[in-house]
């Protein structure tokens, strides 16, 4: 079976979020990059499936070129290959990112029986990028999904949806999109990682057009949480104590 | 609680430096004490919090090993210590010879229990290691782990039982007042403090601090990278935290230690990494913490293959997975030493900067100690924080210097090393003249300054075995037989030497008299034109220096001391100035130049340039005066460090090419010529058993100890005065003695030459230790040309320091035999001075 997983690179953020002056942009000076978390789950179950049924997983980011450090970070958790739809990296909009992606894809030529994305990402979360790009593709799209497995040549697909749960049956070849919760990813071995430097990854430059949907301007929201209160253990804290449990519920 | 409006001291920092100063500074009776830290407690986000807390005690530089034996004291008493035993394998022969180097240090510095072991020795003790790619290792079962967090937390908590400290986390410090050269208050987000001394111990946020006060802390934050990978099959039943031995692969830059279940694998072999303090993260903006930064897998490529070349059954395995790695940061200086003492800008404020966790308590102790008691039991001079020149503190020197040093933190680094990187930025007026000469320039901060001349290769021939010459190609390292060669012709001819990397500075003024006097041990009330060699003592009666004062005027004397010291000379001296603005230190190095010239006909030599009379009544030993030169005119000095007539001669900078050229002329009949450091610095100075300041003299050692004390003591109050009269009433538990070594020839049937710093033995091997606890070993080793020996310093103990007695030197794994040839400051060579009195 051969799956391609679509990946973004995306700031690593901690509690605060520091915006350029322009207040366009994350400030990511003093920041890492990581890959958006639920396509980790997407590469862990690509990867499950190939040990499972055979073929290849590959994957493909679009950016710039430094998203080879994402890259080769999930080849060394088992992807086999992956390509870089490489951007001037100015940053597109969900129906661009599609474009993109289907750009490179179709430059890649490889026939896929299944696409995987996260259900999201991390930095933007339009939630419509893997819509998009199934359309774009022609093929059918199965979005949110937290438990998969396949079966000659169908895929079950489930959804949460409250306490309850949404199964569908979906023909491949087929786009599912995935979130946390679908499995828990491994964290690469350091045989993984020296595998990895040697596999490959080729660039497909792809164009972006002008974005439909424009960006003016990113605010913070204020923060909620005060961050923490170290209670002194005398009758005024133990007063503070009722006081939180009543706050949260736990006392009425 | 709010933060109090006054303090006597605010601690800047909560790490384990921060943490170690506060319980220090209380327990040595100080109270008022206020700590902040930006971050929240017990783990405020600086380096102390991603350490990888393991001590390996044997280091090469003596204050290192101190520093660090007195940390692992520490953390000992306080339960927080774990030995575990390390060892250093070696991957190629060069290693295996270094790892003899450090048995030596060990041994010369007091740690006893290590040992060299075979490849199967190291894989009975670290099982999972393949011991087919190492050649041997350097075991030392006392290094350790510890918990540098509960350290820290429970010396906090040892000094708010005293009463003397309040802490206050979360509280970021926002600017740091000055008042007249000294500092006033530091304002935080929680408040200002009013305070008398501030102390700067925040790791790589530290030259942010100094900044805000108008002061500078020469470090860099850089990265080191290290991954921690598991559950290993191996230690799943691991039931501490450290059961083997920590590994550390030195030829390849890399340690590994069992952490739990996991094995930790860190690096210094990586590229360097570094970063500017502004842009490390706060606390809120940072994914882990501000100094955990993001790993960067691409720079520890290479690092992978050589942890799994080393230890392949744990690399190896699939399903050994990477749990957590970064990018950790800590701090790095040009020198590799810490940053310790008050700022020379800025009264009052002190620098505890770049310390690491296996030298923090001890640091921390030493500098309280330096604060409360105006002195530290460990001599902390390579760590002081004045001796940095102006160049020194520029962002590119400590990037070009941190950036070459940091793969050498587990490199061989040869002593005489010399740093490639941000040279020729101090040229003295002859630079040009000695390129010509083919000089071979070494560096002494900053100055370029010839260590020997290829031009006298040719003497060579003429002095045959005389030089002699090292096969070995270690101790040819950084060495050339020339110096040893214009050595024995500078004591047939004459030798010109370029001092200009001499640190100068006068004292001026009514009070200069006074300011002299409290600082220098011999009497400064001297003639005008006198010459006063003098030992600077600590205040209690160690070497705080050693040096050179002239007196021009009633009221004016001059300075010369060492470059690599003297910038701490200077803030010493300005320390000492009298309360009333009456004297002043006025710093002239970059104004005089200073060429010497010595040698049996360094007389003739200068009376054919100048109508003064240098005869030996018209010019005495010991005086100075302005001569004219020509057009110039030169204040000449007669006193020798290389043991022979001769003289210092001082002039304005832009004058000393011309001084040269009319030298140089004059001497050309009587056969001088150019000689360098390497002369001047160690073959000169041994043979006539001169100390030097960083080897023989230090404060852990008195000066009837290195048998410089003088017949009286003067009524002039100086400092250490007192600890001086007891000193002498006492009899010495060590003295400075020059010894010969008898047989260089080693099992090979190769000639070795001592470099320095091997310990000394009796002759059945074993060290030799005084009743101060100290060990005896080469304080400096090199040629005695003239004798045609090796000859090596050291202190020994009374029954050993007699004339004639038979020792050992263990030098690379072997002994060779030693004689005592002079007790005290006597001189090997020319035992009555004649050839300098003549």
């Amino acid at each position: 079976m051969e799956i391609l997983v679509c990946i973004k690179r995306v700031p690593m953020v901690g509690a605060a979020l520091i915006l350029t002056d322009d207040g366009t942009e994350l400030d990511t000076r003093r920041l890492g990059f990581q890959l958006s978390p639920h396509e980790e789950n997407a590469v862990e179950a690509a990867v499950q499936l190939v040990e499972k049924h055979g073929g290849s997983v590959t994957l493909l980011a679009m950016g710039t070129a430094e998203s080879e450090e994402q890259l080769r970070e999930q080849l060394a958790i088992g992807a086999d290959r992956a390509i870089i739809a490489l951007t001037d990296g100015s940053e597109p909009d969900p129906q661009a990112t599609a474009a993109g992606l289907l750009e490179a894809i179709r430059a890649d030529g490889a026939p896929f029986d299944l696409v995987l994305l996260g259900s999201e990402s991390a930095d933007v979360a339009g939630y419509q990028t893997g819509i998009r790009l199934a359309h774009a593709l022609g093929l059918p799209v199965v979005t949110n999904v937290k438990g998969l497995s396949i079966t000659d040549g169908v895929a079950r697909c489930e959804r949460a949806v409250g306490s309850e749960r949404e199964v569908y049956e979906v023909p491949l070849p087929a786009v599912i999109t995935v979130r946390d919760g679908l499995n828990i990813p491994r964290y690469p071995s350091v045989p993984g990682r020296i595998k990895a430097r040697k596999k490959p990854v080729t660039t497909h430059e792809v164009t972006i057009g002008a974005p439909r949907i424009v960006k003016h301007r990113l605010v913070v929201p204020p923060a909620t949480a005060k961050g923490t209160t170290v209670l002194e253990p005398n009758a005024e804290g133990a007063a503070a104590l009722v006081e939180a449990f009543r706050e949260i519920g736990v006392l009425s | 609680m709010n933060l109090p409006t006054s303090a006597k001291a605010v601690i800047i920092g909560a790490g384990i430096v921060g943490n170690s100063m506060a319980y220090h500074l209380a327990r040595l009776g100080w109270r008022d004490i206020v700590q902040v830290d930006k971050g929240p407690l017990p783990n405020p986000g600086g380096s102390t919090g991603h350490a990888s807390n393991f001590l390996f005690p044997v280091d090469h530089t003596k204050e290192m090993t101190e520093l660090t034996h007195e940390s692992m004291r520490q953390y000992k008493e306080m339960g927080v210590l774990t030995e575990c035993g390390g060892i250093e394998v070696a991957r190629t022969p060069a290693r295996m010879q270094e790892l003899q180097r450090r048995m030596s240090s060990a041994k010369s510095f007091d740690i006893d229990d290590t040992q060299i072991l075979t490849p199967d020795q190291v894989k009975e003790l670290v099982p999972y290691i393949d011991e087919t790619v190492i050649l041997g290792g350097f075991y030392t079962p006392s290094v350790c782990v510890v918990d540098s967090l509960r350290a820290g937390t429970i010396m906090r908590e040892r000094a708010l039982e005293m009463g003397a400290l309040s802490v206050f986390a979360n509280t970021e410090v926002l600017d740091i007042e000055v008042v007249d050269g000294h500092v006033a208050a530091v304002l935080t987000d929680q408040g200002r403090i009013e305070a008398d001394y501030v102390i700067i111990a925040c790791g790589c946020w530290s030259p942010k601090m100094a900044r805000m006060a108008g002061a500078i802390i020469p470090l860099t934050p850089a990265v080191h990278q290290m991954k921690d990978i598991g559950p290993v099959p191996r230690f799943a039943d691991a039931k501490g935290d450290i059961e083997y031995p920590i590994v550390r692969d030195m030829d390849t830059n890399m340690y590994e230690r069992q952490h739990g279940s996991g094995l930790e694998v860190g690096s210094y072999a990586h590229r360097p990494i570094l970063h500017e303090v502004e842009d490390i993260p706060s606390n809120a903006e940072a994914a882990l913490s501000p100094t955990e930064m993001p790993f960067t897998q691409v720079d520890f490529d290479l690092q992978d293959e050589h942890s799994l070349e080393l230890m392949p059954e744990i690399i190896g395995d699939e399903n050994v997975r990477e749990k957590y790695a970064i990018n950790g940061l800590l701090s790095l200086t040009p020198d590799g030493m810490p940053i310790l003492g008050e700022t020379p800008e800025v009264k009052g404020l002190w620098s505890v900067a770049a310390v690491w966790i296996k030298e923090g308590p001890g640091t921390g102790k030493s500098v309280a100690e330096w604060m409360v008691l105006g002195e530290s039991e460990i001599d902390l001079h390579a760590s002081d924080i004045a001796r940095f020149h102006d160049h020194h503190k520029t962002r590119e020197h400590i990037v070009a210097r941190t950036s070459e040093g940091f793969n050498k933190t587990y490199g061989i680094v040869h002593p005489m090393e010399q740093w490639a990187s941000n040279r020729n930025v101090r040229l003295s007026p002859y630079f040009e003249r000695e390129k010509a000469l083919d000089a071979v320039f070494f560096e002494t901060v900053g100055w370029e300054r010839p260590f020997w001349y290829e031009s006298n290769a040719g003497l060579l021939e003429k002095y045959g075995d005389a030089v002699m010459p090292r096969t070995s190609e270690w101790e040819a390292r950084w060495w050339s037989p020339i110096i040893n060669a214009e050595h024995l012709e500078m004591r047939e001819t004459a030798g010109l030497v370029d001092l200009t990397a001499f640190c100068i500075f006068d004292v001026i003024g009514l009070g200069a008299l006074e300011t002299v006097q409290r600082t220098a041990l011999r009497q400064m009330d001297v003639a005008v034109g006198k010459v006063v060699y003098t030992p600077v003592l600590s205040p209690n009666g160690g070497f705080k220096s050693d040096l050179t004062i002239m007196r021009l005027a009633h009221d004016h004397f001059r300075v010369v001391t060492g470059g690599a010291h003297g910038m701490a000379d200077k803030k010493w001296f300005t320390d000492q100035l009298p309360a009333d603005g009456t004297a002043q230190v006025v710093d002239l190095t970059s104004t005089y130049t200073t060429l010497g010239i010595w040698g049996p006909a360094a007389r003739t030599i200068l009376q054919a340039i100048t109508k003064d009379d240098v005869s030996n009544e018209g010019f005495p030993f010991g005086t100075c005066r302005v001569i004219e030169i020509g057009p110039l005119r030169v204040l000449a000095s007669r006193i020798s460090y290389v043991g022979d007539l001769g003289w210092e001669l001082y002039l304005p900078m832009e004058q000393g090419a011309r001084l040269w050229d009319i030298v140089w002329a004059a001497g050309q009949p009587h056969g001088m010529i150019p000689v360098g450091i390497g002369v001047y610095g160690t073959t000169g100075r041994l043979e006539k058993s001169y100390r030097a300041y960083g080897n023989e003299l230090e404060s852990e050692y008195t000066v009837v100890e290195a048998g410089m004390q003088m017949k009286k003591v003067k009524d002039a109050e100086f400092v250490g005065k007192a600890a001086h009269l007891a000193h002498r009433d006492e009899d010495p538990a060590a003295i400075l003695c020059s010894l010969t070594v008898d047989d260089n020839t080693s099992s090979t049937g190769e000639k070795r030459y001592m470099l320095g710093r091997e310990p000394i033995l009796t002759l059945d091997g074993t060290p030799i230790t005084d009743r101060k606890n100290r060990r005896s070993y080469a304080n400096s080793a090199g040629s005695a040309p003239s004798l045609g020996k090796h000859v090596l310093m050291s202190y020994l103990p009374p029954e050993h320091a007699v004339e004639g007695t038979k020792l050992l030197v263990e030098y690379l794994g072997e002994q060779y035999p030693v004689t005592v040839a002079r007790v005290g400051n006597a001189p090997i060579f020319d035992v009555t001075n004649e050839r300098i009195m003549g």
